[in-house]
């Protein structure tokens, strides 16, 4: 097991940058995900990493040595694919057995290390089937049979759960967070799908356009989105934004909005003049008749436990609002907004940064 | 699916049955002139050119040995004080003041058809499999313009390329030469192995040798290994049409072969003009060329349909 670390990686087809000036390290034993929308660079860079691609500049470091340019062949790394990639002309044995036979492994030795492989996956009366007559997650637990085999320095996983149903998915999710713990194997997992990367991850490295729009703990990320990118692609249903003008002074500890005092974290950056956007997440609202900030009620969808309101304010801006299922709210009706004030982020509306505050240095509480 | 139930998908019973009754129909039709010449082949001479055809006749062996003998003509005194026949061939012969003075040139004919179709066969298909490989996989400059450049040598016809060919091979000596034809041979069926198998490559997802990469191999063992088995199918199709086109191909052979080199195909005609139209060794002579492909057909049929199939219906 070994550290990964990325150093000013670099990659553009033609004239198109994938992934551009890309700095981070996967600690070792880490959990890592790379979360993005389709065409971040999240692939290209677990690519990279396998040696699959290689880099337009940058280093690659595997544990301490530099591997940027060493085959894939040549990198002690295990790589499960979307689509499994399960060779078809062999048995699920032979699947497993495949990267250890390369290394001119002895047979005992192969036979032993496969059957302990199937053991810790639950696959033992599988060995000696065909590959095309497994289902979806079999073969899932195949691919990863042949990624852990090898007791490899990292894993690479890209979507490996992409090609399941969501139902199995859930499944396979809890079943790859109780591997990783159980084998502490250092792991970069790219996904598109942020339930996922919340649910699995020590740390989450969040891609936009080819750079890491941020990197932290799933609730780093949740809690303080670094920008307006992150917390419209994190949670379900995202961050809602009020944009407002305005400008802030490092101490101010509420913002005016559509003529409405609204309390937030102590701001710890200034900014000018210009277009900012107060972020709040739908669990931060409440809906309070009495309250300033008013709203018109479009729709409400029901959870079960809670239920998700459609808002649009007196200015035109639509906000979404998690609150408790009995509460009665119609379409149509006025009501009253009170956001929980240590909760709110503050964007740059133009660069779409987050602005600092206290909520930023952990000493906010809401 | 229910049986009565009228399905979008599935052709009814009916349909079924008359598609049925028109491909065996079309079977029969196509068959009936390769089966006149099996049974040609076991006619007497006057049996072959009756009039009206005949059906029903006394089997001869007098096509094959005329096939694969060499007779002269002798006078009926000179046969007359020849020994017993040595053979059934010999007593054919000498009923028509022949006798067999040595084996004809249709073994080593056929066996140099066998050498040079099976040879240019499998040159095809290595070239056309590792070009499809590389086209498929790696980025080549050019890439369309050079498979434009492959297909289009098959856009000639043969006639008109074959006195340029001609003249080279005799500067360069591979005039009526084994190894001219399977050079000859494989140019021309390159092409059709390089597009065919490209296609097959095509469809195999690149992970496979991917994860073959990551799991220790070189991309040489990664393509042995994980690619070719897959690409069976293309590799069969591909080499049965090479083989069909080597095996049948006629104008350059006749311009380039005459002796040594020679295959069956040109050298089949030719029995025609040996004393007489000598319709049952012709049959003979054609019945057996047609084994070779026959046997190579039945005996790869499976991955063939399978191949033909394989880019319309994804598995």
């Amino acid at each position: 097991m070994a550290e990964i670390r990325i150093e000013h990686l670099h990659k553009a087809f033609g004239d198109f940058a994938a992934v551009r000036d890309s700095t981070f390290s996967v600690r070792d034993g880490d959990f890592f995900c790379l979360l993005g929308p389709s065409g971040c660079g999240k692939t290209t860079t677990l690519r990279m990493i396998a040696g699959l691609e290689l880099p337009t500049s940058g280093r690659i470091l595997l544990g301490d040595e530099d591997v940027t340019f060493k085959r894939a062949s040549q990198r002690d790394i295990a790589f499960v694919f979307q689509l499994f990639a399960l060779y078809p002309h062999m048995n699920v044995r032979a699947n497993i057995a495949y990267p250890l036979r390369s290394q001119g492994m002895l047979r005992h030795d192969v036979q032993t290390r496969v059957e302990e492989a199937a053991r810790i996956l639950r696959i033992q009366h599988l060995l000696d089937r065909s590959v095309s007559g497994l289902s979806s997650g079999d073969r899932q637990r195949v691919a990863l049979g042949r990624a852990i085999v090898r007791e490899p320095m990292a894993f690479l996983l890209d979507e490996p759960l992409g090609a399941l149903d969501t139902e199995f998915r859930e499944v396979m999710c809890g079943e790859l967070r109780a591997l990783h713990d159980r084998l502490k194997a250092t792991t970069v997992y790219v996904t598109h799908d942020q339930l996922e990367a919340m649910a699995m991850a020590d740390t989450i490295a969040l891609m936009n356009r080819g750079v890491i729009e941020q990197l932290g703990t799933p609730q780093d990320i949740y809690d303080r989105p670094a920008s307006m990118f992150v917390a419209d692609f994190i949670g379900s249903p995202p961050m809602s934004f009020l944009p407002f003008r305005g400008s802030v002074v490092p101490g101010d500890r509420s913002v005016r909005v559509d003529s409405v005092d609204i309390a937030l974290p102590e701001v710890r950056e200034g900014s000018a003049d210009t277009e900012l956007v107060l972020g709040v997440r739908p669990e931060h609202i409440e809906l309070s008749d009495d309250a300033p900030l008013r709203a018109e009620v479009v729709d409400a969808e029901y959870m079960g436990t809670t239920q998700i309101v459609t808002l649009n304010t007196a200015t035109g801006t639509s906000m979404k609002a998690r609150i408790q299922a009995h509460i009665h709210v119609r379409p149509g009706e006025s009501t009253g907004l009170k956001f929980r004030p240590g909760q709110l982020s503050l964007f740059d509306g133009v660069s779409g940064r987050a602005l600092r505050t206290a909520l930023h240095d952990g000493d906010a509480h809401g | 699916m229910t049986s009565h139930a009228h399905s979008v998908v599935q052709p009814s019973p009916l349909s079924q049955r008359i598609a049925g009754v028109i491909v065996v129909l079309y079977a029969v039709i196509t068959m009936v002139p390769l089966a006149w010449i099996f049974l040609t082949g076991f006619k007497s001479g006057p049996d072959s050119i009756a009039y009206p055809p005949k059906v029903l006749f006394t089997p001869s062996a007098e096509g094959y040995c005329n096939l694969f003998t060499t007779r002269s003509r002798q006078s009926p005194e000179y046969i007359a004080q020849l020994p017993p026949t040595s053979g059934i061939c010999d007593a054919f012969a000498r009923t028509s003041n022949m006798v067999v003075v040595g084996a004809s040139n249709f073994v080593p004919r056929f066996v140099n058809s066998l050498i040079i179709a099976f040879g240019s066969t499998a040159l095809s298909v290595v070239l056309g499999v590792t070009a499809a490989y590389a086209f498929s996989r790696f980025k080549v400059p050019a890439k369309d313009d050079l498979l434009f450049f492959i297909l289009s040598t098959r856009m000639m016809p043969p006639i008109a390329v074959a006195i340029p060919i001609y003249l080279m091979y005799r500067d360069v000596g591979l005039s009526d030469t084994r190894l001219g034809m399977i050079l000859l041979y494989t140019a021309v069926n390159v092409s059709l192995a390089v597009w065919l198998l490209k296609g097959f490559i095509d469809e195999i997802p690149r992970e496979y040798e991917e994860a073959a990469l990551v799991d220790g191999y070189t991309r040489l063992q990664a393509f042995l290994k994980v690619v070719l088995p897959q690409a069976t199918t293309g590799i069969v199709a591909t080499a049965i049409f090479c083989l069909i086109f080597a095996w049948n191909e006629y104008a350059f052979a006749v311009l380039l072969t005459s002796g040594e080199a020679q295959t069956a195909p040109p050298f089949i005609p030719i029995i025609i003009g040996e004393g007489g139209q000598d319709w049952p060794a012709v049959a003979a002579g054609s019945t057996l060329f047609l084994l070779p492909i026959l046997v190579f057909t039945v005996l790869l049929r499976k991955h063939l349909l399978r191949g033909i199939t394989f880019g319309a219906l994804r598995k």
